[in-house]
C-alpha cells in the first residue's frame, strides 16, 4: 500500500467534504499546509479531534522538498490537507508528479475553491474570466508589473480578472484589499497605463466561504477607501458586464446604479 | 622656524591664483627615493630645516613609517617657489612605493596634475615603474622623469663618464617608450620626454642635487663637472651649484600643468557628468564661484581632530560652516575646519578655492573616493581603479569582550581611511575578517588598531585569499526553483583573458550600473567577445560577467533583478570552497518562468539561479586559484645561492637572473601562501645583505594535488563538510 491523498479543506471552517473524513482516518500520517491560504488554529484542533489523529503542519520549504510526505506515502498512506481545492494551487502538481514517478498512487479529494466561489458570490459568470493574477508584496529586488499587464489584456479581451492577494506566511501577513489596489496602481504608474486611473470597476470579496463573508463593488478609487475587515481578501475587476451580472453587482455588492445603463 | 611661518602666509596668498598653483606628486618603485626627494624639495622651499631633510624623512611622519624606513601613507605638503620673478604654490603628495600600499598611489593620482616618475639609476626601470606610468596617464596626469641615485653609478658601479651618459640615455629611452605606448595620440607630441626641453632630470635626492639640460646650459655645469664632483666626494658643492629644489621646482613650474589647463584636460576623463551643467562648467574652468566639487582621495585619522578628509577641490570654494553633500549619503555634513596640508601639520584657513588640495574636518560620512559637492544631485566622479585585489586575510577579535563595540567602530574607521582594507564579519563565527594587500599591510594596520586606536586585539595567522574559476565551458545546466515551476539554464565559461585584464586595469568598469551599453559592447568585441554576448551584458561584478543571451523570454525582464542578486551571491561564494569567483562569464542560455509572478518570487528564483550557476561550474571543471607575487631580489653574487635556496623552498619559479657588477638580480614568481615570514627568512639567509621587493602578480591555478588539500582545509575552517558538492547535488 503506497498512497498519497490530497485533501481539500474547502474555503471556510466546516467546509471539509463529508467523504474526506474517512479517507483521512485511514492514513498513517496527516500533513497540512497553510501557506497558500489561512487555516485557523482551532480548525486544526477540531480536525484533529474529528479524526482522532495528530496533524503535522509543514512549511513551504518542507512541502516543496516533499521528502517527509513521500517517505510516509512510500511505506503506507499519507494525507496532505490543503486549504481550498488541492489542485487549484498549482504548487502541488510537482508533488503529485513525484509520487507518480515513485509508483505511489494518488487520490484527490476536491473541495470548494475561490476560483468558483468568488464569481458565484458576486453573481459573475465563471466562464467570462480571463487569466487569474496574483498581486505580490514588494520584496527586495522583486517588483513585477506583469500582474497589471495581464489585467489590462484581460479587460481588453472583455474578460473579468480575479486578483488573488499575496500571503507572507512566515510573518503571518495577508495583503488587504487596499494594499492590493495600491500595488496595482503603482504598477500602472510604472508602465504608464490608465485603466485604474480612469476609475475602473472593482469588487472586493472578503472571507469568501466564511460565515461573515463581505462583498463590495464600485470605482477603484472608492474601493481603495473601503475597509474590508479581517483577511483573506480578493479583488475582481469585471470587464464588459452581461445585464444580469450588472444587476447582481448592484443588488448584492452595492455597485452604483450607473453600471446598469446601456445593458 | 620664522621662515616656515612666512611661507605659510605666502602660500595662503597664492591659493586664489590658479595660474600660480601646481599640484604634483611622486611615484616610483619602492626604495627609489621618493620620500627623500620630496623632503628635500620641502626643505629647500623653507618648510623644514635643510640639515634635517633627507635624514628626518619629514613626510614619513607616521611612527611606523619612520621605524620601517618606508612610506605607508600618501603624505601631503605645500610649498612656495619663486620662478622668473613670480611666486608659485606647489602642493606635493608623496606616495608609498611598497606594493602593499598600491591603492594609495591610485587615489593620490586623482588629486594631482603632474607626477615625477622616479627611477633608480642603478636598478633601472622596474615593473612597478610601468604600473605608475599607466596610472598617471589614465588620470591624464603628466609624467616627468627623475633619475635618482646617479652618484651610486659613479661611486659604486664605477662607470666611466661615457658609460654614465649611455646608461642615463638608456633609462630615458625605455621610460619614454612606455609613456608613448600609453599616451593618447593628441598628447604624444606634447608629453613625450624631451631632454633638451628639460622634462627629464637626474641627480641624487639624498645628496640634494639635481640637474636638467636647460639648467646645465644656464649654469654652465657640464656632465664632466658632475662626474668629477661625485668621484671626488664633493657633492656638497654640487648641491650648492645645482640645488635639487631649484632645479626640480623650476621644472614643475615650467612643465607641469596649472589647475586651469589641467582641469580642462582631466575633467572629461575623470567625471562622466554633463560638461555643460553648472558643476561641469565649474570644474572645466576651475571656477571658485561654481558649485563645490571635490574628490576625497584620502582620510587620515588625527588624534585630536578625528577624521580628516583630504582631496582635490575641482570647483567652488570651501569655507568653514558650509553644509556639503557626500555622494551616496542621505545627509549633508558640516565643514568644521578647512586647512592646507603641510606634512604633519595642518594650517587652518578660512576658505580655499578650486584648484587646490584641501584638508577638511567634519565630513564624517566621506570615505576615500567620495564625491563632495554643494549640489546633492551631482554626478559622482569616476571610480578610482585599484590595480590589486586583497590577497591576505586575518581574523581579528577584541582581547577583552568589553572592547567589542569599540573594535567594530575602529574597523569601520580603518576601512574608511584605507579602501584597500576590506572588513567582513563571518556570520557563523562572529569574527571580523580583515583583508589587505599583503602581510606587511595587515601588520601595519593591526599595529594601528592597537596603538593609535587603543584597542587590544588578537589576530589569527594570516591566511591567503583564494579565488574560484572554471577551466573550460560547462553547461547548459538546468537549475530548478524549489516549487519546480521555474527553470534556468546557465553556461559557465572562463571570461576572455584580455577582458579580465581590461577590467583589472579599469578600462572596463566593474560594479554599479552599466552606463553606456553600446560603448561597452564595442569594447568587448574589440577584446574578442562574440557580438551577441557582448550586447547582452547585464552586470559586471569584480571580474565576473552576467550575460543574457536569450531573446523574447516572457517575464524574464521583471525577474532579472533577482537573477542579478543570485549571480552576485554565487560569485561571492563559489561552489568549491565558498571563496570569491574570478574571471567568470555566466551566460543565461534559457529560462522557463511561471506566468503568475507569485510563483517566481525571490524564494524561488534565487535558488534556481544558484543551482544552475553552481551546476554549470561543476561541469566546467572547477579550479582553485591562488595569488602569486613577483619577487625581485638584489644581492651580492656570493649570496645568490642562499637566496635561490630560500626561494626554491617556497614553490617559486625563477624567471630571470641578471648579473651586474658585484651584484645579482633575481626575478621569480612565488605563491603568496608560501611567502609568509619571508622578510626574516631572507634576512637570515643573506645576513641582511639582500634587497628585495615584491609585486602582486594576479591569481593562478593551484596544482591539482594541492588544490584538493587546500579546498578541504578552507571548507573545514569555514565549518563546511570537507568535500565540495558535485553536479548531481545541484540537479536534485
Amino acid at each position: 500500500m503506497a498512497e498519497l491523498v490530497f485533501v481539500g479543506l474547502g474555503l471556510g471552517p466546516g467546509s471539509l467534504p463529508h467523504g474526506a473524513l474517512d479517507a483521512i482516518k485511514a492514513c498513517d500520517m496527516i500533513f497540512l499546509e497553510r501557506y497558500t491560504a489561512p487555516v485557523p488554529d482551532d480548525e486544526i484542533s477540531r480536525l484533529s479531534k474529528l479524526t482522532g489523529r495528530a496533524i503535522e503542519e509543514l512549511d513551504r520549504t518542507a512541502v516543496e522538498k516533499g521528502d517527509a510526505i513521500i517517505d510516509v506515502a512510500k511505506k503506507g498512506r499519507a494525507a496532505l490537507l490543503v486549504p481550498g481545492d488541492p489542485m487549484a494551487a498549482t504548487t502541488h502538481l510537482s508533488l503529485r508528479m513525484r509520487a507518480a514517478a515513485e509508483s505511489i498512487s494518488v487520490r484527490i479529494i476536491h473541495a470548494s475553491s475561490v476560483f468558483s466561489a468568488i464569481p458565484g458570490i458576486l453573481g459573475l459568470q465563471h466562464y467570462k474570466f480571463g487569466r487569474t493574477i496574483t498581486v505580490p508584496f514588494h520584496r527586495e529586488g522583486f517588483a513585477p508589473t506583469s500582474p497589471y499587464e495581464s489585467l489590462v489584456k484581460n479587460t481588453e479581451a472583455g474578460q473579468h480578472t480575479l486578483a488573488l492577494l499575496d500571503i507572507d506566511a512566515e510573518k503571518g501577513r495577508y495583503m488587504t484589499s487596499r494594499e492590493g489596489i495600491e500595488a496595482l496602481m503603482t504598477m500602472e504608474k510604472k508602465v504608464g497605463g490608465d485603466l485604474l486611473a480612469r476609475g475602473a470597476l472593482c469588487c472586493i470579496v472578503a472571507r469568501a466561504g466564511h460565515g461573515d463573508c463581505a462583498i463590495r463593488a464600485g470605482p477603484v478609487q472608492e474601493m481603495l477607501r473601503f475597509d474590508a475587515g479581517e483577511p483573506p481578501h480578493s479583488l475582481v475587476f469585471p470587464a464588459a458586464l452581461h445585464f444580469l451580472e450588472a444587476e447582481a453587482l448592484v443588488a448584492f455588492a452595492g455597485a452604483p446604479k450607473e453600471i446598469l445603463k446601456g445593458k | 622656524m620664522g621662515r616656515k611661518e612666512d611661507n605659510i602666509k605666502r602660500a595662503q596668498a597664492l591659493m586664489t591664483k590658479p595660474q600660480q598653483i601646481r599640484n604634483i606628486g611622486t611615484a616610483a618603485h619602492i626604495d627609489h627615493g621618493k620620500t627623500t626627494f620630496s623632503d628635500n624639495l620641502i626643505a629647500g622651499a623653507g618648510m623644514m630645516s635643510e640639515d634635517l631633510a633627507g635624514k628626518q624623512l619629514m613626510l614619513d611622519y607616521d611612527e611606523q613609517e619612520q621605524a620601517r624606513g618606508i612610506t605607508i601613507n600618501a603624505a601631503n605638503a605645500s610649498m612656495v617657489h619663486m620662478y622668473k620673478g613670480r611666486e608659485y604654490l606647489v602642493n606635493l603628495i608623496d606616495t608609498p612605493g611598497h606594493v602593499d600600499f598600491g591603492g594609495d598611489v591610485t587615489r593620490a593620482m586623482r588629486a594631482i596634475d603632474g607626477v615625477f616618475i622616479l627611477s633608480c639609476a642603478v636598478e633601472g626601470v622596474m615593473p612597478q615603474t610601468e604600473t605608475v606610468i599607466r596610472q598617471a596617464i589614465r588620470e591624464k596626469v603628466r609624467p616627468i622623469l627623475f633619475i635618482n641615485k646617479v652618484d651610486r653609478l659613479i661611486n659604486e658601479l664605477k662607470v666611466t663618464p661615457e658609460q654614465m651618459q649611455q646608461r642615463l640615455a638608456g633609462i630615458i629611452t625605455e621610460v619614454n617608450a612606455k609613456i608613448l605606448k600609453l599616451l593618447p595620440d593628441d598628447l604624444k607630441a606634447k608629453w613625450a620626454l624631451n631632454v633638451e626641453a628639460g622634462t627629464v632630470a637626474f641627480g641624487s635626492a639624498y645628496h640634494n642635487w639635481a640637474i636638467s639640460v636647460p639648467y646645465m646650459k644656464r649654469s654652465g655645469i657640464t656632465f664632466k663637472d658632475i662626474y668629477e664632483y661625485c668621484a671626488k666626494g664633493d657633492q656638497k658643492t654640487l648641491a650648492k651649484r645645482a640645488p635639487i629644489h631649484e632645479v626640480i621646482l623650476d621644472i614643475v613650474i615650467e612643465h607641469m600643468p596649472n589647475p586651469l589647463d589641467a582641469q580642462k584636460l582631466r575633467v572629461p576623463q575623470i567625471w562622466k557628468g554633463d560638461l555643460e551643467s553648472p558643476a561641469g562648467k565649474g570644474m572645466i574652468t576651475c571656477d571658485p564661484n561654481g558649485p563645490v566639487a571635490m574628490m576625497v582621495t584620502k582620510i587620515i585619522v588625527d588624534p585630536h581632530a578625528g577624521e580628516v578628509a583630504i582631496g582635490r577641490l575641482f570647483s567652488g570654494k570651501v569655507a568653514r560652516g558650509m553644509d556639503l553633500a557626500i555622494s551616496g549619503m542621505p545627509n549633508r555634513n558640516r565643514v568644521q575646519q578647512v586647512a592646507l596640508a603641510v606634512g604633519a601639520d595642518r594650517i587652518s584657513v578660512e576658505e580655499i578655492d578650486a584648484g587646490n588640495i584641501v584638508a577638511i574636518v567634519g565630513l564624517k560620512d566621506a570615505i576615500a573616493g567620495s564625491t563632495v559637492s554643494s549640489d546633492q544631485a551631482m554626478e559622482p566622479f569616476e571610480k578610482m581603479v585599484h590595480y590589486s585585489e586583497p590577497v591576505v586575510t586575518v581574523a581579528i577579535e577584541a582581547k577583552h569582550m568589553k572592547d567589542l563595540p569599540k573594535l567594530v567602530e575602529v574597523l569601520r574607521t580603518v576601512a574608511k581611511a584605507d579602501p584597500s582594507i576590506q572588513v567582513e564579519i563571518n556570520q557563523e563565527t562572529g569574527e571580523h575578517l580583515m583583508s589587505g594587500m599583503g602581510e606587511l599591510h595587515l601588520e601595519i594596520t593591526q599595529y594601528r588598531i592597537i596603538h593609535e586606536h587603543g584597542v587590544e586585539i588578537k589576530a589569527s595567522q594570516p591566511i591567503v585569499v583564494y579565488r574560484e574559476r572554471v577551466e573550460q565551458k560547462g553547461g547548459p545546466f538546468e537549475g530548478k526553483s524549489p516549487n519546480k515551476h521555474n527553470k534556468f539554464y546557465f553556461e559557465a565559461v572562463p571570461l576572455e583573458d584580455a577582458i579580465v585584464k581590461a577590467i583589472l586595469e579599469g578600462e572596463i568598469q566593474s560594479g554599479g550600473k552599466i552606463k553606456d551599453a553600446k560603448a561597452l559592447a564595442k569594447k568587448l568585441q574589440e577584446l574578442g567577445m562574440d557580438r551577441d554576448e557582448a550586447k547582452g551584458v547585464v552586470v559586471i561584478q569584480d571580474t565576473n560577467m552576467l550575460i543574457d543571451t536569450t531573446k523574447g523570454i516572457q517575464y524574464l525582464h521583471e525577474t532579472m533583478e533577482l537573477v542579478v542578486d543570485s549571480f552576485k551571491e554565487a560569485m561571492n561564494k563559489g561552489p568549491l570552497a565558498d571563496e570569491k569567483c574570478m574571471g567568470m562569464k555566466m551566460l543565461i542560455i534559457d529560462a522557463k518562468l511561471h506566468e503568475d509572478s507569485i510563483h517566481r518570487g525571490p524564494a524561488q528564483i534565487i535558488p534556481a539561479v544558484r543551482l544552475s550557476i553552481y551546476g554549470s561550474m561543476c561541469q566546467g571543471k572547477r579550479a582553485l586559484m591562488e595569488p602569486k607575487q613577483k619577487v625581485f631580489i638584489n644581492c651580492p653574487q656570493d649570496l645568490m645561492g642562499d637566496a635561490m635556496r630560500e626561494m626554491q623552498q617556497r614553490r617559486a619559479v625563477i624567471e630571470d637572473i641578471q648579473q651586474e657588477g658585484e651584484n645579482a638580480n633575481i626575478l621569480c614568481k612565488a605563491p603568496v601562501a608560501e611567502m609568509f615570514g619571508f622578510a626574516s627568512a631572507i634576512r637570515s639567509a643573506t645576513q641582511g645583505r639582500a634587497l628585495w621587493s615584491t609585486e602582486n602578480a594576479g591569481f593562478e591555478k593551484l596544482p591539482k594535488e594541492l588544490s584538493m588539500k587546500v579546498v578541504a582545509e578552507i571548507r573545514t575552517r569555514k565549518g563546511l563538510k570537507p568535500e565540495p558538492y558535485d553536479e548531481a547535488y545541484y540537479s536534485a
